[in-house]
């Protein structure tokens, strides 16, 4: 696991002090970063070189720094999470990058993902989305033995593969029209694959993508970049899924 | 005469909970629509307890720091959630559920608090299935089982390597549904940083709006922490980044006692530290350990040749490997708890054969179980963990086996707790990892997952009414109280303080500095003289850090040097308490190991005449020694016998 050291790269990021003021790129020199050191540890870096120079460092958002909490975001050349495939920005690690390379951050643009700062964004337009249907309907008590319903592995399969979602938003963040799909579709999905989730589908699946729509997210063109992107291989079957869910409830109607 | 009553019910073991559920006063509806709690951390714990609070018709409010409830740190956990369920038809049972688990937390946890969690766990499944969480499936539909260590049966349910993420989603959905109705009013970017008491009972807490800088007043008839452990003292630890002990430390210096600080769980399968600009350790999950076998090389000199990197791994003949778990502890193999798995992998390193650069990382290797089961197998069973491992690592564990390194990853010690959940001061309650109360001296792998929802599903909705109920007649909270003044003027006194110092150097390089003397002296092993020295070191950082800390940006906006400075002051305390009550505890037992107290084989001893009692500290004030209040353990159903696992 020898790793080589990268003598110097040029780190050009996104600084805006908050929603209300204007934003532009800093340029900054960093030195001395080992392959093994990951994306966020190389910030951490240029963070302490900044406060040691009486700056103030840079705001990005990260927490589990294992791939899996969905907090942090960054657009890494042109890329959502940086040039590697499967992983999360915290999971990218400086040994993809080369020697006296720039490397440009900014945060994720999309209409309905505001920035609060530098490299930080809202999401919160997903948590609404969630609180439209993102859900079961039981209450804690009162539910059948968990061997009561049996459901087939590739049921259950095909439902850990959409809810392997970590909501982070590069499917917004990449999407040219940022679009949340296949977020959306992704919840949608892992509850429509479930007897449990059956019940109430219709209706989720209705009050979802008229929030989606409230928000401001764009509509879906079947780019098929978000799939590209994502983080967790999440697949845009799921979108077509999405379609076919929402317009099975659209007839009912 | 101790002042603590842990309100342990009276009679037989298995009727405590039944004949205490009956006996404790519930609200009525109608009552519930006028009553306040605020839950503070929305992880398992708080999650399932906002939900759960909620749907009974009590009006919550829930904090969290991060951007979105579903990302507390309960989500990154891997391997699974154990339930008495017996579905795989091996003898499993509620008993055998709690008698693992006080065995496996070396007879440090009470009796009555461990037997109440194995009783409802099976409740948990139930109600996660309920959810819609995709646990793994028999191929005939029924849910699938594997095993952890410290046991001899399957019981332990499992979403592939995710089952944290897709439980906490789980309750988050719960959450949700309550939010979209209104009953949670959900305060994200928000951190607990004092807590507010009226009239001697918890009546609301003082935070700071992580997004706009403002200080902010909530007040409610109870205040539920929920805010996990304190991992974090380490620096590196498994724990996410901004993990913190700042809800609870603010509970202990308002009176809340604090339970077995010092007990903390060293986890064995981490990927080793890379270098000094680390910033956190990576778990890789204890379900590993069902396919993977550890070893080391059995020659000094192969180790000396893979410490200078001049052979690999597999230019050593099995002959030459030594499965020292297996070796050592041949029934439970590489199955043992995590405490003696952490030791003995240090035990190896200390004897000169570790296998990587620094001399600290075993082996970990999935060679024999392909051969067995196939890669197609493993890669089903351990798939995103294999890829995560080489994301980090760049090295690919279907071909070489993954070096792993024990890591601080849990905290067994929290809050002190009644058998109600409730704390020290009356109307605040502890939940989840943030309390001390059902793992003892060391948590078995899958049960931290249990023990949250648990106590959010099962335990504290209805526990929380017996206090309420009594509150019916109390008005909602008066946030012009002059308590809350004075708090929130604390409060910004505090970031003032911390703000003005104006030194030289960054938060981190404090809490780096901290982290560093408390895993060479409070951690894996300790002794008298390293824990004093550690105590003494502790207060000099927190000198410095008071005179040097240099904190940029704006006092009143977003500033997260400013954010991870307050929870650094908290870690710099918590630190000393914990090293005190290390030293107090002059035995080895689970995950504190005192090399004062071992047998001849090197194995933990405790010292059950003179430490069966949990250590529940009472803050004194600012520099003042804290006063240790002792709970005897009274063990009326199991036999305390030293730990084997051979």
């Amino acid at each position: 696991m020898a790793d080589k050291v990268i003598k110097e790269l040029t780190i050009k990021v996104w600084r805006q002090k908050n929603a209300k003021t204007a934003g532009k790129f800093e340029t900054y020199k960093i030195n001395d970063i080992s392959g093994g050191t990951s994306f966020l540890e190389m910030l951490d870096i240029l963070n302490e070189q900044l406060i040691n120079d009486g700056q103030e460092p840079i705001a990005f958002d990260h927490d589990c720094r294992e791939g899996i909490c969905g907090m942090c975001s960054l657009f890494i050349n042109g890329r959502a999470h940086g040039p590697d495939d499967d992983i999360t920005t915290c999971q990218l690690h400086m040994r993809k990058f080369k020697e006296g390379e720039t490397i440009t951050i900014e945060p994720w643009r999309a209409g309905a993902f505001p920035v609060i700062k530098d490299l930080i964004v809202d999401r919160t337009a997903f948590e609404k989305v969630l609180q439209a249907g993102g859900y079961i309907s039981v209450n804690t008590g009162g539910v059948p033995d968990g061997n009561a319903i049996p459901i087939s592995q590739d049921d259950a399969e095909e439902a850990m593969d959409a809810a392997a979602c970590i909501g982070c938003g590069a499917c917004v963040a990449t999407c040219k029209n940022s679009s949340a799909m296949l977020f959306v579709s992704a919840k949608v999905s892992h509850l429509a694959k479930l007897p449990q989730g059956r019940v109430e589908a219709s209706r989720r699946a209705k009050n979802m993508v008229a929030k989606m729509d409230e928000l401001g997210f764009g509509n879906c063109t079947n780019t098929g970049a978000c799939e590209v992107e994502c983080p967790k291989g999440i697949s845009i079957a799921n979108i077509a899924r999405l379609n076919r869910e929402f317009l099975a409830a659209k007839i009912k109607d | 005469m101790t002042v603590l009553n842990s309100k342990i019910p009276a009679g037989p073991l298995a009727e405590k909970w039944s004949k205490h559920k009956a006996a404790i006063k519930v609200v009525s509806p109608a009552n519930k629509r006028k009553l306040d709690i605020i839950v503070v951390g929305t992880g398992l714990a708080g999650g399932s307890a906002a939900a759960s609070l909620a749907e009974m018709g009590y009006n919550v409010k829930a904090f969290c720091y991060q951007d979105s409830g579903r990302r507390a740190h309960s989500i990154a956990a891997q391997g699974g959630i154990n339930a008495a369920k017996n579905y795989q038809n091996d003898n499993d049972s509620i008993y055998r559920l709690f008698y693992d688990t006080i065995k496996g937390g070396d007879y440090r946890a009470r009796e009555a608090n461990v037997y109440r969690l194995a009783e409802v766990s099976g409740d948990i499944i139930d109600q996660c299935v309920a959810q819609g969480v995709p646990f793994a499936r028999e191929y005939g539909g029924t849910l699938s089982n594997r095993s952890f260590g410290g046991v001899l049966v399957s019981r332990t349910f499992y979403a592939r390597g995710q089952t944290g993420q897709q439980l906490l989603l789980g309750c988050y959905a719960s959450m949700n549904r309550m939010i979209g109705q209104g009953k949670i009013e959900m305060h994200e970017r928000n951190e607990m940083l004092d807590l507010v008491i009226v009239d001697g009972k918890a009546r609301g807490i003082i935070t700071r709006n992580l997004v706009t800088g403002e200080i902010e007043r909530h007040g409610a008839h109870a205040v539920v922490i929920a805010t996990g452990g304190y991992g974090n003292v380490f620096f590196l630890s498994t724990n996410a980044m901004g993990c913190n002990g700042g809800a609870a430390w603010q509970a202990y210096k308002n009176g809340a006692f604090f339970g077995n600080p010092c007990f903390v769980q060293i986890h064995p399968t981490c990927i080793p530290v890379h270098g000094e600009q680390q910033s956190k350790l990576t778990l890789m999950s204890e379900s590993l350990r069902n396919d993977g076998r550890v070893w080391t090389p059995k020659k000094k000199e192969d180790a000396i040749k893979l410490q200078k990197g001049e052979m690999g791994p597999n230019d050593i003949a099995d002959e030459d490997r030594d499965f020292y778990l297996e070796r050592r502890y041949p029934s439970y193999g590489n199955l043992v708890p995590r405490d003696v798995a952490s030791r003995a992998a240090k035990e190896r390193c200390d004897a000169g054969f570790g296998v990587n650069a620094e001399g600290k990382a075993v082996y970990l290797d999935f060679k024999y179980s392909i051969e067995r089961l196939g890669q197609d197998v493993i890669e089903a069973r351990y798939g995103n963990l294999f890829q995560m491992y080489e994301k980090i690592t760049d090295v690919d564990p279907y071909k070489e086996p993954m070096q792993i390194y024990p890591a601080i990853h849990y905290s067994m010690g929290g809050t002190w707790v009644d058998y109600n959940l409730m704390t020290t001061v009356p109307g605040l309650y502890a939940i989840g990892e943030a309390n001390f109360s059902d793992h003892g001296g060391n948590r078995l792998g899958a049960s931290a997952l249990m023990q949250g929802l648990a106590d959010g599903y099962f335990v504290l909705p209805y526990t929380i009414g017996d206090y309420l109920a009594d509150e019916i007649q109390t008005p909602r909270i008066d946030l012009n109280h002059p308590e809350f003044d004075k708090k929130e003027k604390a409060v910004n006194e505090r970031l003032q303080r911390l703000y003005n110092v104006k030194g030289s150097k960054s938060v981190d390089s404090f809490h780096k500095r901290l982290g560093n003397i408390m895993w060479d002296y409070v951690g894996m092993a300790r002794n008298e003289e390293g824990l004093k020295y550690a105590i003494a070191e502790i207060a000099k950082i927190k000198e410095d850090f008071y005179n040097d800390v240099r904190i940029p940006g704006d006092f009143d906006a977003m500033n997260i040097e400013l954010e991870k400075a307050g929870r650094v002051a908290d870690f710099l305390e918590l630190g000393d308490l914990m090293a005190r009550d290390a030293l107090n505890r002059n035995e080895s037992c689970g995950g504190h190991y005192r090399e004062e107290s071992v047998t001849e084989e090197g194995e933990a001893k405790r010292d059950d005449d003179n430490f069966t009692y949990v250590s529940a500290w009472e803050y004194k004030g600012e520099n003042q020694e804290p006063v240790l209040h002792k709970e005897d353990l009274v063990f009326e159903t199991v036999e305390l016998t030293q730990r084997s696992y051979k």
